[in-house]
């Protein structure tokens, strides 16, 4: 290898896809500069990749075959196989099958009511009307609040005796009172409405983006053939803004599986808000530390998730193939 | 007595490494590596990882205290009454041992104990306000806490032997000092017994009489709200103790005996008699909100801890908290209401094992917790944060307001004493996606069939791992 790395000053510098004569007698279509930039600029990102997401996952799947508590070392005796699961997916833990319910229900509460209702601002906003700057701010101005100062809003909106709504409504004059957050009946709802108030502005404004960017010749071609305002929509803008759609839906479908602040700040996701980032927070970083079932449940919502991961990845790889 | 325990607890060995050229020495810890890596594959926390790397070894000092330097304090007092009482009784210590800097980290109290585990594992303060009981006895035996047989051999003569008792570990060491108990009861408040002419209910049919009673005079009879999750398990764990016993009761917290047992079952049946008279939309509201009903007169009764005295003080004034009064939980007729059993809470002051300031900080560390265990100390704190009763035997008595003498004659004339249920069982099983939600669940729906949530709570016992 030191005969490589002396190249004597008398031969000319390679240049780029030359091929360059190695000592063992190959030749390299790079240089070696370039193969050291190479290597750091594959490498840094590798090594984060590596550290930051492939460690955590593996550990989590190693973890989640065990009963480890947090505490010490993991040791052989640690390890119970695939019981976590058995556990999990037996119904067992009374919990989990509510709380994949639950993410579900997210999903489709987002997909069906939230982020059509945003579709429906953005191409409202987006016909120039007098003031809509003034609706955008409104409704965006939802997406800048954190989560947490969002849950704070909301439960002064359904507390039960305090509350704006049960009080606005007469419902603590009349003794009628609603337990929006208690009644595990109806808490999802509630919480799924605060959830909306966020998500709505949200996908307006990437819709919106994306009309923005529509050549407005194809609606005037439209409108010249005859096409009334839904038409045009549904048949030419909607098909156009394909690469769009897709971002919304994977961004909707991330949103409802990586539900946890809201129910989390209402009350610790029990009692009819069991979401499954929830257990596993209540399960590995509590006070309980089942780190292993933790991990456990962490896996299963990792395969539930990879299926929208995928969806955009083949996405994102045609639109930057095309 | 130091080199003692350092026997008994041996450190791994401390290796070095040497980084070339620049003569820096660096410990290299193979075994903390490991561990920690672990760690961070459970919690995912690269800064968890890269605190805990740091961590040094501490080496012991020859004496038990020291003055002057400086120490650390976690703790969860977090309401705004109690933090400043602990404000200046830090205060009062630092210019008492020679000017030592206390640093104060309070962190929000639901918080500070849901992250328990990873907090003594981090880098912890070096002393840090928690429990006694089995919680505090869990971390004790998973090596995070510090023994202070030496502190509490200082102390001990001004406590009782059930304190004293409260603060061992499974391996007989010593890992806290007590500070301040409380008990559960039903308050009310006297001016609205007065004038409804209500009498304190002393068995079970008056006490549904009473609650009959208080409906139709336009009263919520029992203020109840379990947002939080534990509070809940204060009625559990009385009726459990009336209808089935002390022994039975902790058998239950510790998994000698079955919830599938139809003891269990006929606690939730007795239950369901006062479910109706609880406030309206309970499941929504803090105890905070339900201590307020009582302190408004929208309601009756509150079975809760000493601590609802805080809420007075901090949303009504002196004369409300003048009408707070308490009666034992009411008898039910069972052969074990003689022991007059009740939850009544310890709260205590731990040493941590990680904490990365703790080699230079023992003897400071200890001095505060000798500091905490006067009677003088402890008499300053309550009179500032009134809800919990001084441990220390030479506590001045005579400071104790009426409702307080009460509350220690009530504990004193128990014959069995339990801490509260999240504290007399597992973790794992007390939290929120156990115990909480399964008494939520039930009183969702009381009067069901308990027998599928009680298999359900046990198939969740069978279900965790070995302590």
């Amino acid at each position: 290898m030191a005969r490589t790395t002396s190249i004597s000053p008398a031969a000319p510098a390679p240049e780029a896809g030359e091929l360059v004569a190695t000592g063992r007698g190959r030749y390299h279509v790079l240089t070696r500069y370039d193969r050291r930039v190479l290597a750091l600029m594959v490498g840094i990102p590798l090594l984060l990749d590596v550290v930051l997401i492939w460690w955590p996952t593996f550990s989590s799947i190693f973890l989640s075959l065990t009963n480890w508590d947090g505490v010490g070392d993991v040791t052989p005796q640690n390890f119970i196989g695939l019981k976590n699961y058995q556990f999990l997916l037996s119904g067992g833990y009374f919990q989990f099958w509510p709380a994949v319910a639950h993410n579900f229900i997210w999903l489709a509460w987002l997909t069906f009511i939230a982020t059509p209702l945003g579709i429906f601002f953005a191409v409202l906003l987006d016909r120039d009307m007098r003031g809509s700057r003034i609706y955008q701010s409104v409704f965006y101005l939802p997406v800048v609040l954190s989560l947490v100062v969002v849950g704070f809003i909301w439960e002064l909106q359904f507390g039960p005796t305090e509350g704006f709504i049960n009080n606005a409504f007469g419902l603590v004059k009349s003794g009628h009172i609603i337990d929006w957050l208690g009644n595990p009946r109806i808490n999802l709802f509630a919480v799924l409405v605060a959830a909306s108030w966020r998500h709505v502005g949200y996908m307006m404004v990437i819709y919106l983006a994306g009309l923005k960017s529509v050549d407005p010749t194809l609606r005037e071609a439209a409108k010249v053939d005859g096409a009334n305002e839904v038409q045009t929509f549904f048949r030419v803008v909607f098909p156009v803004m394909a690469p769009i759609n897709t971002v919304i839906v994977v961004l909707t479908t991330i949103e409802s599986l990586r539900a946890f602040d809201l129910a989390f700040i209402i009350n610790q996701g029990k009692n009819g808000l069991e979401l499954l980032s929830i257990l596993i927070t209540n399960n590995s970083i509590s006070e309980s530390t089942r780190v292993g079932f933790g991990s456990a449940i962490a896996v299963i919502l990792l395969v539930i998730s990879l299926g929208p991961i995928i969806a955009f990845l083949s996405q994102a790889m045609r639109t930057v193939r095309s | 007595m130091d080199e003692s325990r350092e026997d008994e607890f041996p450190r791994r060995p401390d290796r070095r490494i040497t980084v070339p050229h620049t003569g820096v020495d660096l410990p290299l810890d193979l075994d903390l590596t490991r561990r920690d890596i672990l760690k961070i594959a459970g919690y995912g926390s690269l800064a968890a990882f890269i605190a805990a790397c740091g961590g040094s070894n501490p080496t012991t000092s020859t004496s038990v205290t020291a003055t002057g330097g400086k120490m650390s304090l976690g703790s969860y007092q977090s309401d705004s009454v109690p933090k400043k009482a602990l404000a200046d009784l830090v205060t009062a210590f630092q210019s008492a041992n020679g000017g030592t800097k206390v640093t104060v980290n309070t962190v929000d109290h639901g918080t500070f104990q849901n992250q328990i585990t990873s907090y003594l594992q981090g880098t912890p303060e070096d002393v840090f306000t928690w429990f006694s009981g089995h919680r505090m006895r869990f971390f004790a035996s998973k090596g995070l806490a510090t023994p202070i047989d030496d502190v509490w051999n200082a102390v001990k003569s001004n406590y009782t032997e059930g304190f004293a008792n409260s603060v061992k570990g499974d391996d007989g060491h010593v890992y806290a000092v007590p500070t301040s108990y409380y008990p559960w009861a039903v308050f009310y408040r006297k001016d609205v017994f007065a004038q409804h002419n209500y009498t304190v209910p002393t068995n079970w049919d008056d006490f549904k009489a009473l609650c009959a009673k208080m409906k139709t005079d336009g009263l919520i009879p029992i203020a109840f709200a379990d947002k939080d999750g534990w509070p809940a398990m204060g009625t559990f764990d009385i009726l459990n103790l009336r209808l089935n016993g002390y022994d039975f009761h902790v058998g239950l917290c510790t998994g000698q005996q079955k919830w599938t047992d139809p003891k269990v079952t006929s606690v939730f049946k007795k239950w369901a008699e006062i479910t109706p008279y609880y406030s309206p939309a309970f499941a929504g509201l803090t105890w905070q909100q339900a201590a307020d009903q009582l302190l408004r007169k929208q309601a009756g009764m509150y079975l809760l801890g000493l601590f609802v005295s805080q809420e007075f003080l901090a949303s009504g004034s002196a004369a409300d908290l003048g009408q707070l009064d308490f009666f034992p939980f009411p008898h039910v007729g069972s052969p074990y209401d003689a022991e007059e059993a009740l939850d009544a809470p310890i709260d205590v002051y731990m040493v941590t094992k990680k904490s990365p300031s703790l080699s230079s900080d023992t003897g400071q560390a200890k001095a505060f917790m000798e500091y905490i265990a006067k009677g003088s100390v402890q008499t300053q704190y309550f009179v500032e944060s009134p809800g919990a009763i001084p441990t220390a035997n030479d506590a001045d008595q005579s400071k104790y307001d009426p409702l307080t003498k009460k509350a220690a004659d009530i504990v004193s004339k128990a014959k069995k004493i339990t801490q509260f249920f999240d504290r007399d069982s597992r973790p794992d099983f007390a939290g929120p996606n156990g115990m909480q939600q399964f008494l939520l669940k039930y009183l969702a729906n009381p009067t069901s069939d308990t027998m599928s949530l009680q298999t359900s709570m046990q198939s969740f016992w069978d279900s965790l791992g070995p302590e």
